[in-house]
């Protein structure tokens, strides 16, 4: 502990979190004195808010980890990164779901301003070095992120999904903090770094150890949406409004990579052989069981959940092979797993409007009559989720199977191989439908031509990182060597 | 005061507030998994929860004679404030559209 | 160590004898007239008899919510307030910025009319 008296902290480090908290706060009041028919002025606000966090995450980057507010805020390469790609991601979730929440009267400041409150939240949780900011950042991002579900009030089906998000989101809460208060009462300590250190000087109880691991693991499950911990995720999925799926699909997932990250291998290194059957379990079991139950989904959202419980499944094959190649594929693996879902759900947007929902399979029939290029969008976002090559996503389930192979889990490399073979199947009926199909709903496709921009980006970048991936994989490893 | 041994009474020590916590966070879990009826005691068992857990914190910081154990709590008493303002307001929204608060009535979203 | 809780038990005692002799005094000293309206249970803000399980208004959630939000900020001021001196400026200024984020909040409920009864 330092001096009281002395008390000064460095905060050019969490420039970033300082330049949205104000912004957020600013646009906040801003948002109550504009009238109503130039809400748009929160909107770009709001945008331009995250952009200039975006751009403070560049200006501050740090190449060698640097630790501050009394050790409990880390600022290091893959916390740059993460809150980069997180702010990256809200920026895309507001273009695409402008005309959506404008349809439904939720192109609201509220909205905004939970996002952005959302996008702290995981911005503190990527850069904690601390439990206790871990779980504020945990319970920021997780409070916003209810709101959001529920902020349709009209929608039965969303105060529904609302409810079941807060109650065993709130139970995962506890879990962590059983699981941290475990760990603490073995180490002594609640600093992330200094867990590890005193683990390794074996100064550590390791029965209570290992105890909270269990529970701190089942937490990690829980906000990953792994089976055994997967009940959420479909419901909300399908019950939220699309844009509001659309983002706790995506940004929460750096998030949650992070906190598993900072977790399992900045504190809790030295019992990795510990955490590793567990997570074996839990990678088998959402391997199989997301696959397999989204073959029987006729709605889009359901389907698109079950799908992201089988991708954490992947993803956390490659994290458990507990070494910089594995971390690094499970790094790439997220990356390319949120710009898969971005695209996807951006097109189920897409083909919603006013007082229409797309959500159902048969409503993607025969897209490629209606725009090919969209259709041809949604087959790159299919086949990047799928696995198939030449995408990106062929590449990211690749690397994660090396990673798992390398440490001698073969027949782990086997069961993913044959569940991604399961997989293919609902992913690649929705390209028949889209290709092979007559279209049910013929009604125009209209977009605002930024969001189209940007759609378009976003589905070329998947085809362009599946046959160029060397960047972004190199991106992944050095964030990760630079700072563990 | 009388001359019996009351040491096991009013010697408490660390394990016997890790044992009371546990039991209250077996409670609150059994709370909400078992209920089958009130959303209301849902929200209760998440408190209990969260308290369970301050017990937790509070008797390692004695027992570790570190005060960042109870500064911890502060926090999570102020969160669980936080958390409980939503989800009672999730809940006011609930029983106004689906005019129930039974967790049996939660059954739209299923398959 | 249970002699240390003494003087809590003696604080019960008293607190329990003390309440008896005023009940006791009151009834024995004061005139005694009853009247059905006087003899009725009275409770602010609701009919005397009915179904305790009934709907209440649910604006009583809206001031209760927000009376806990902003109720909670004592459980920091108060540690705060007694180790001022200690923490000087920078202790000062943080619990600034953590009350205008609060005022924040305040002022968003005030513009919103969450405040009005109406």
């Amino acid at each position: 502990m330092p001096s009281v008296a002395t008390l000064a902290f460095d905060y050019v480090p969490a420039l970033p979190e300082i330049v949205l908290l104000v912004s957020a706060c600013a646009v906040l009041m801003i948002d109550l004195f504009v009238p109503e028919p130039r809400r748009h002025v929160s909107y770009w606000l709001t945008l331009l808010s995250v952009a200039a966090t975006a751009s403070a995450i560049l200006y501050v980057f740090h190449n060698t980890p640097v630790r501050t507010f009394g050790n409990m805020f880390v600022a290091d390469a893959f916390g740059d990164v993460l809150n980069f790609l997180t702010c990256l991601t809200v920026i895309l979730m507001l273009v695409y779901s402008r005309g959506y929440l404008a349809a439904r009267g939720l192109f609201r400041g509220e909205t905004f301003v939970l996002a952005m409150f959302a996008l702290l939240g995981m911005m503190v949780m990527i850069s904690a070095n601390h439990f206790l900011t871990l779980y504020l950042g945990l319970e920021l991002m997780s409070l916003s992120l209810y709101a959001l579900v529920a902020l349709h009030r009209e929608s039965g089906t969303a105060v529904e999904a609302a409810m079941k998000y807060f109650v065993l989101g709130a139970l995962a809460s506890g879990l962590l903090l059983y699981g941290m208060s475990m760990i603490y009462g073995a180490t002594g300590t609640l600093e992330i770094n200094r867990v590890t250190t005193i683990i390794f000087g074996g100064h550590a109880n390791r029965t209570i150890l290992i105890f909270g691991l269990v529970f701190v693991v089942s937490a990690i499950a829980f906000k990953l949406g792994a089976v055994p911990y997967h009940m959420w995720v479909p419901d909300v999925y399908q019950g939220a409004p699309t844009a509001i799926t659309l983002f706790i699909g995506t940004a929460p997932e750096f998030a949650a990579f992070a906190f598993m990250t900072r977790m399992l291998v900045g504190s809790l290194a030295a019992v990795a052989f510990d955490w590793q059957g567990m997570l074996i379990v839990l990678s088998l079991l959402s391997m199989i069981v997301g696959n397999v139950i989204a073959i029987s989904q006729s709605n889009v959202k359901r389907m698109l959940a079950y799908s992201a419980i089988a991708n954490m499944g992947f993803m956390l094959m490659g994290f458990l092979a507990a070494n910089v190649n594995g971390y690094s594929a499970a790094m790439f693996y997220v990356v390319t797993y949120v710009m898969s879902s971005l695209a996807g759900f951006g097109l189920v947007l897409l083909l919603s409007r006013a007082g229409f929902e797309a959500e159902n399979l048969d409503d993607f029939k025969g897209l490629n009559q209606r725009s090919p290029w969209y259709a041809f969008l949604m087959l790159l976002a299919m086949f990047s989720l799928a696995g198939v090559p030449p995408t990106v996503g062929f590449y990211a389930k690749f690397a994660v199977i090396e990673a798992a192979v390398d440490v001698g889990l073969v027949w782990l490399a086997v069961v993913a191989v044959l569940a991604s073979l399961i997989g293919a199947f609902y992913y690649v009926r929705i390209v028949k439908l889209m290709y092979f199909d007559d279209p049910v709903d013929k009604a125009p496709l209209a977009a605002r031509s930024d969001m189209q921009v940007l759609l378009s980006l976003n589905g070329l970048s998947l085809l362009f990182f599946g046959i160029f991936p060397q960047q972004l994989m190199g991106m992944c490893v050095v964030a990760l060597t630079r700072s563990y | 005061m009388g001359g019996f041994d009351l040491s096991l009474l009013s010697q408490p020590t660390l394990s016997h507030y890790l044992v009371l916590g546990a039991i209250l966070f077996a409670i609150s879990v059994i709370g909400i998994f078992l209920n089958r009826r009130n959303v209301i005691i849902m929200l209760m068992a998440i408190e209990l929860m969260l308290l369970a857990v301050n017990l937790n914190f509070i008797a390692f910081s004695y027992y570790l004679d570190d005060t960042a154990g109870q500064i911890f709590v502060f926090f999570i008493l102020t969160v669980a404030a936080a958390e409980s303002a939503i989800g009672l307001a999730i809940l006011v929204l609930l029983f106004r559209s689906v005019g129930s608060i039974d967790v049996e009535d939660l059954r739209t979203l299923r398959g | 160590m249970l002699q240390l809780y003494f003087p809590v038990l003696l604080f019960i005692l008293v607190g329990i004898g003390l309440g008896l002799i005023m009940l006791a005094l009151g009834s024995l000293v004061s005139p005694n007239r009853p009247d059905p309206e006087k003899l009725s249970p009275y409770e602010c803000g609701f009919e005397a008899f009915e179904d305790a399980r009934m709907k209440f208004d649910v604006r009583y959630y809206l001031i209760a919510i927000l009376f806990i939000l902003f109720d909670l900020e004592i459980a920091f001021l108060f540690p705060w307030a007694v180790v001022l001196p200690e923490i000087g400026i920078f202790g000062f200024w943080s619990m600034m910025i953590f009350l205008a984020i609060l005022i924040v909040g305040f002022i968003y409920e005030w513009k919103k009319g969450a405040l009005e009864w109406e």
